[in-house]
């Protein structure tokens, strides 16, 4: 017998093992690689080669990054679940399922019954990586936020699918205040639930549960949060002696079945391997020559505002703070924009208490000597800094860097900024934002993603970024968002890439996504003639020379990139014309404190997670409200139709005007159980039927269904769908109702009257997956409601086999059922109506906010519809006013029902001079990459605005916000130009 | 110069003058039928160019032009066309690019418009674009479908399955490396000339060049024990073409698998039964249901042949339409009919039937339909056939190979753990029936 040894080489770590004769671990090594995957493999295997040189052995390789060096090295290989069933089957005989964690993957094999395995699928990024990444945003090690978790008080809800959303979530509660420890555990809980909703897809998880993994291992916190979201008491949560290395040891055990080869033959072809070179994608180098490079250099730092010694000046001085979701920006200018003093860095969880501390030092610095006259707040953090400090105003971020880029290049016509987190491109016509450009919340390929990459990798990010300059040969790494990014990166290690090389990839990468995933351009004509660069990530050299490579023009970047939002909103503070600012003075600072309590709001049923900050003498400010009401408020009572419509589609369940002896019948609320419940309810009422409607679509109840969801790609508004079966079958409704339509009803309007894919066939994957469905009946029949006297034909037939109803009954019930939708159609166009004619008397703007019928829904519009009335809009639906407009052809295929009222919508706002229209559009939604196009196209023809909203399962509403408020002021840009002077 | 001439509604026209003039240029879905299909055209009087390249620029291109979360195969069609326009290999005032078209309820129907977008974007709006269908849209002066031609292509796509269907089952165990391939274009020279010279395009011409040619993979020399076979299922384009699916089948060969791939006879059958069935389901015109089951029943007598062919010849067939289509009864209903639609999980169903129970389901990320038909139904399947061995996976621009090697080598290891792993799958439990309650 020969000794056996496992190598799992995965993401971010090496693992080896020994084992001898009788299985007993002689050796176990478990060690970050920072990507050099070959040479660390070579120098764990060299510390141990003294005690194996001369022996035969058994060697097997395992892990995601281990295929590639086993394929060049000839070695052979294991996949790394079937390699961790191997372990779990020798150590823990009696397991019902595994659930491990690695750097970049997740992993579930169940035992019971048929044995499974789960992996994350390429879009599910929450693992290892992420809980370090999401250390890197809170400025604590992977360890410290572990601890910080064990304290928590409470859980916030933070979107669980991949990293970007989580950290898209968990910013602004930072900023707003909210506890680290309360934080740091509603990260570890979204890792949990990611892993329980993601791959659990239909099998529940119970019994005896094994723990593996890196994470798993050395994460108490982690271990809690599993422990309890499944139920688990000490007997049924194992957690193995060297459970980070069960995928090594199941290795070495599999190894058994290769042949036995010497040691030092294998050991030498490992090592040969570390001189490969790969046949990676690469790029044209970023500069050919330091000359070049100099140039480049004295090219943009010739754009700088005039320094001002802080020590000297006397005078007025405006001050601008720019608190940014990773950042705090501030600067002090004097009249004619020369800089005081200026500050920039991480804000570290808690901007508070940095800007406090800034304007302590500020005070200090300027003596007696500077008066400041004016004060300005922007960026995620402004209300609540902009309330701590009591600064003179505040302003979107959009206005503040257009103000700031002025200063600079008074004819600029665009501006992008790429910030730690967010990313902000925007047209400039007639000296007005004319079109905004968002990253969506899942391409936020920005600069926070390159600095925690270079900390992966061990690197500093100003060195990392240096170390790309002048490689010969940077790896394309395509343009996707960041959790495609890393195996993008794991491949080009695999093949051989330099970390100076996968540098110069990522600045390069980061451009690509920023020009072709936000901004879609085709060319640069697309973005203008005098670009303005800013945001942090353009004082990164590499990404500046690409940016200017991809789109093959030089652009202007201000010395000062990364303040310009600050910068800008000093510029606002001077316009203001104060001659004192109402900012704290030194001794209220003094006096200043800040607590910040997390609180449930009970006010409505949405729950919103508060944040209660209370500053020195009780000051307080609210934030994580979604409506004015916990402010002391009354909800805004501008006429708002997605209210309108959405109470009066709850209001249609029970009984009706039957008699209900037929019994309840159920139907769930959603798809395109919303514009069709009118005539189903008329249909079933009229038969005497009992309508049961699901409840309110809400988180818990999402949660509750989402052990069902096979396919974790699919729009939000379809995964609430296996909450809403749920909560009927609970409610044990002997019936439900939930029919495939693959037509809608034929409104004229486009080449062909279709409902998506998944609208149209949902019922069927429900069938199949929601195994509970057995308690009841659950119909799914297809029908088509387009041609009346079809359907009363088939329905006929249907309700005869299914019900024994009379088919004279059926038949009234149809009529009754179209007469009740044409009435409801046309109650909404007459509300709507109603409301224009409201909005012209009291001279309110009106908005379209144009998606689907199932957009209504609370829970999958987050309360857009109530932020955009709080900015004094009334609110209309796509379906109350495209009625106005005659067919005409449009350039895409047009042949989905609801989304042919959108460009009707669209075109008719073009005409009435009060309107804008925002298109909301589901993640996922691939129907909306040909419609948004198309929408934006006839907007932008009729010389208006487009803004779009894209919305999933995350709550945070920081990034509308921007584009609401960003859309207001361009509104009013416009309407200023064309007054008459 | 051939002169652009557009119709009423701006659309620029493929002319006759262009015919002449022009080089089209087509994407490859189908290696072999897709060659066959492209020498028909030639002898039609068009030239034609497949465009075969698959290197990274093409997905560079796309993203470029094309909306980035419009689906992976719309993308790279339309990436390969234009790359290849702006590569420098053609004049691009003497090229038009085919490209086909298919209508349904799935965005996939949205391809034309999207390349017309799109070279509009880039400058070439001056291309024209020549939609190949069967429904009469888009009509063109210059390209016309005439009945010799549609004949043909029906008829290359018949040879074409048969062809991949047997080659398939000969590459794996090839003796001389490069042999099957060699043969293939053997046949498909020798069927194309036939073609020319009017033969081979008679159903009983047919039935004898299916003897013939499986007659002559038979006598391949052949060696081995039988392989783990690996069914691939999925939409369409990623299903089929190499530059959709990072060469899937080439990967599949090299891990010592046997690729088995359904054909493509069963998706136009699937779309002709489509507007049989609607009338079935929402009412419309008698007579267009009967038009459309002539058709069918000639493109089923043609597979039949086809299937009675291979089973003569010893090599293991597929099954007919009509089985495949009651294999789904009870899964999803005959008017789930968007993009693959019920046919996906047929060919899923048939795959575990005929002893294949390790499956690739492959789709572009995101896909719409197969939300439903491919991931929706594995749960199902695995808890009828617990036995069955499926993995889905996602292709778009930004998914990397290692990531789908890997999980395509989990669903290899558990094939090779299971050791029935030639035998059909039994079912646990007859699928549950509806229960008919009065009330």
């Amino acid at each position: 017998m020969s000794l056996k040894i496992g190598i799992d080489i995965g993401s971010t770590t090496v693992k080896v093992v020994v084992l001898d004769e009788e299985n007993q671990v002689l050796f176990r090594s478990y060690e970050r690689h920072f990507s050099q995957v070959r040479e660390k493999t070579c120098e764990i295997l060299k510390r141990i080669s003294d005690q194996l040189a001369g022996k035969d052995v058994h060697l097997v390789i395992t892990g995601s990054a281990g295929l590639g060096v086993a394929k060049a090295s000839g070695l052979d290989f294991v996949q790394e679940v079937y390699a961790t069933a191997a372990a779990v089957n020798l150590y823990v005989p009696d397991a019902d399922a595994v659930i491990e964690l690695g750097g970049e993957d997740a992993k579930i094999i169940f035992f019971q019954g048929a044995l499974e395995e789960r992996m994350n699928g390429s879009c599910a990024g929450g693992t290892g990586a992420f809980i370090d990444q999401m250390a890197t945003l809170m400025n604590v090690s992977v360890n410290e936020l572990d601890k910080l978790s064990l304290q928590h008080e409470k859980i916030y809800p933070i979107a669980s699918r991949c990293g970007v959303f989580a950290k898209s979530d968990i910013q602004p509660i930072l900023n707003q205040g909210g506890r680290r420890e309360d934080v740091a555990a509603s990260i570890l809980q979204a890792v949990v639930d990611q892993t329980v909703a993601g791959l659990t897809q239909g099998r529940e998880l119970k019994g005896k549960i094994v723990f593996l993994g890196g994470p798993l291992t050395f994460l108490m916190g982690l271990r809690e949060r599993f422990v309890q979201t499944l139920h688990l008491d000490g007997e049924h949560a194992v957690f193995p002696e060297n459970s980070d290395c069960f995928a090594a040891i199941g290795a070495a055990l599999c190894a058994s079945d290769y042949q036995v080869r010497p040691f030092d033959e294998l050991f030498t072809l490992l090592q040969q391997t570390v001189t490969l070179s790969g046949t990676t994608d690469t790029l044209p180098s970023l500069f050919q020559s330091e000359e070049e490079y100099h140039a480049f250099l004295e090219r943009h730092n010739a754009t700088h505002p005039p320094k001002v010694d802080i020590h000297t000046y006397e005078g007025p001085a405006y001050l601008g703070i720019d608190a940014g979701s990773t950042t705090t920006k501030m600067v002090l200018i004097t009249p004619d924009g020369g800089i005081l003093y200026q500050y920039y860095s991480s804000n570290q969880g808690n901007p508070v208490s940095i800007v406090h501390d800034q304007l302590v030092e500020l005070y200090r610095q300027c003596g007696n000597r500077i008066i400041i006259c004016g004060s300005a707040v922007t960026g995620y953090g402004e209300d609540l800094i902009r309330n701590a400090f009591r600064c003179d105003t505040g302003l979107v971020e959009t206005v503040a860097h257009l103000n700031a880029a002025r200063h600079f290049a008074p004819d600029v016509d665009f501006i992008i900024d790429i910030g730690g987190q967010d990313m902000k491109c925007f047209k400039i016509r007639g000296g007005a934002v004319d079109s905004i450009l968002l990253n969506e919340a899942c391409s936020s390929g920005c600069g926070s993603f390159v600095e925690t990459f270079s900390k992966a990798l061990g690197y500093h990010i100003a060195d990392f970024s240096k170390l790309g300059l002048f490689v010969e040969h940077p790896v394309n790494l395509g343009s996707r968002c960041t959790v495609f990014m890393n195996s993008s990166v794991k491949q080009a290690q695999k093949e051989g890439a330099s970390v100076a090389d996968i540098s110069a990839g990522l600045s390069i990468s980061v451009v690509k996504n920023a020009i072709y995933k936000v901004i879609r351009a085709a060319s640069a004509d697309d973005l203008g003639k005098h670009i303005v660069v800013q945001g942090g990530t353009f004082l990164n050299d590499a990404v500046l020379r690409s940016f200017e490579m991809e789109i093959g023009r030089n652009v202007t970047r201000p010395t000062i990139a990364g303040l310009m939002g600050a910068f800008g909103a000093a510029l606002s503070a001077k316009e203001l014309g104060l001659s004192r600012s109402s900012l704290l003075s030194g001794e209220e600072l003094d006096a200043f404190t800040h607590t910040a309590k997390p609180t449930s709001c009970g006010l409505c049923t949405n729950h919103c997670a508060l944040t209660v900050n209370t500053f020195e003498g009780g000051r307080r400010y609210i934030s994580g409200n979604r409506c004015q009401r916990p402010l002391g408020k009354e909800k805004s009572n501008m006429p708002n139709l997605y209210q309108y419509k959405y109470q009066k589609l709850r209001a249609l369940s029970g009984k009706g005007e039957g008699n209900g002896l037929r019994g309840k019948i159920g139907i769930p609320f959603g798809l395109n159980m919303y514009e069709n419940l009118p005539f189903w309810y008329a249909f079933f009422t009229k038969l005497n039927f009992e309508v049961v409607l699901s409840p309110e679509s809400s988180r818990s109840l999402c949660r509750k269904g989402q052990y069902t969801i096979p396919s974790d790609t699919v729009c939000y508004p379809a995964k609430l769908l296996h909450g809403h079966l749920e909560a009927l079958l609970d409610e044990q409704v002997p019936v439900i109702f939930y029919p495939c339509l693959p037509y809608n009803f034929d409104e004229g309007r486009g080449d062909n009257h279709y409902n998506c894919p998944v609208v149209a066939y949902y019922p069927e994957l429900l069938a199949a997956n929601v195994s509970r469905l057995r308690e009841t009946r659950f119909l799914n029949p297809y029908f088509g409601l387009h041609r009346p006297r079809d359907f009363k034909k088939r329905a006929d037939a249907y309700f005869e086999t299914e019900f024994h109803i009379p088919p004279k009954e059926v038949h009234a019930a149809a009529d009754a059922a179209y007469a009740a939708y044409a009435a409801y159609r046309a109650d909404i166009r007459r509300e709507g109506q109603a409301y224009i004619d409201y909005a012209r008397k009291h001279q309110k703007k009106i908005l379209v906010l144009a998606g689907r019928p199932y957009h209504i829904d609370p829970e999958i519009n987050h309360g857009i519809d109530e932020l955009i009335t709080s900015f004094d809009f009334v609110l209309l639906t796509e379906d109350a006013v495209d009625y106005h407009m005659e067919k005409a052809p449009r350039k895409v295929l047009n042949q989905w029902t609801y989304h042919a009222r959108m460009y009707d919508a669209a075109r008719y706002v073009c005409t009435q001079k009060d309107m804008q229209l925002v298109q909301l559009v589901s993640f996922g939604c691939g129907i909306d990459a040909i419609t948004s196009d198309e929408v934006r196209e006839i907007l932008e023809q009729g010389d208006k605005l487009y803004t779009q909203l894209k919305i999933d399962d995350i709550n945070n509403l920081g990034a509308v916000k921007i584009r609401i408020r960003s859309l207001i002021a361009a509104i009013e840009a416009r309407e200023w130009e064309q007054q008459p002077q | 110069m051939a002169k652009l001439i557009y119709d009423e509604t701006g659309r620029l026209l493929f002319t006759e003058e262009m015919k002449k003039e022009y080089t089209l240029l087509m994407p490859q879905m189908l290696p072999v039928h897709f060659s066959m299909m492209q020498r028909c055209l030639e002898l039609h009087g068009y030239q034609v160019d497949m465009l075969t390249t698959n290197h990274r620029a093409i997905v560079d291109t796309g993203l470029k032009y094309v909306h980035n979360d419009t689906c992976y195969p719309a993308l790279l069609v339309i990436g390969q066309l234009i790359e290849a326009v702006q590569s420098g290999k053609y004049d691009p005032h003497k090229v038009g690019l085919l490209i086909t078209q298919t209508g349904g309820g799935c965005r996939a129907s949205n391809y034309i418009h999207l390349l017309r977008k799109a070279l509009a974007r880039a400058g070439l709006e001056y291309i024209p674009v020549v939609s190949v269908n069967l429904s009469g849209l888009d009509k063109n002066p210059g390209f016309r479908l005439s009945l010799s031609l549609i004949r043909q292509l029906i008829f290359s796509m018949m040879y074409g399955d048969l062809i991949v269907q047997i080659a398939n089952q000969c590459r794996p165990y090839e003796v001389d490396p490069g042999a099957t391939d060699a043969l293939i274009e053997t046949w498909i020279n020798r069927l194309v000339s036939g073609f020319e010279a009017g033969k081979g395009l008679k159903f009983s011409a047919m039935v004898q060049n299916f003897d013939a040619i499986a007659a002559d993979f038979k006598a391949l020399p052949q060696a081995g024990e039988p392989k783990i076979r690996v069914g691939v299922v999925g939409e369409i384009y990623i299903k089929y073409a190499p530059l959709g699916n990072n060469n899937l089948e080439a990967f599949l060969l090299s891990e010592g698998a046997e690729p088995v791939v359904p054909g493509l006879t069963d998706f136009i059958i699937f779309k002709i039964y489509n507007r049989d069935v609607d009338v079935d389901l929402y009412g419309g015109k008698w007579i267009k249901q009967k038009v459309v089951r002539i058709f069918k029943r000639y493109v089923e007598k043609c597979q039949h042949a086809m299937i009675a062919a291979i089973e003569r010849s010893g090599f293991r067939a597929p099954e007919p339409f009509e089985s495949l289509h009651q294999r789904v009864k009870g899964y999803l209903g005959d008017g789930n009919k968007m993009g693959e639609g019920w046919l996906l999980t047929a060919e899923m169903l048939e795959l575990i039937h005929s002893g294949t129970n390790n499956i690739v389901c492959t789709q572009p990320f995101g896909c719409l339909p197969n939300h439903v038909v491919g991931k929706g139904m594995i749960r199902r399947l695995k808890d009828d056939y617990p036995t069955s061995n499926i993995v889905a996976i996602d292709y778009d621009p930004g998914a990397t190979k290692i990531n789908q090697e890997n999980r395509i080598k989990l669903m290899l290891a558990n094939a090779k753990r299971n050791p029935g792993h030639f035998a059909p799958a039994a079912p646990v439990e007859t699928v549950p029936q509806k229960k008919s309650v009065a009330v």
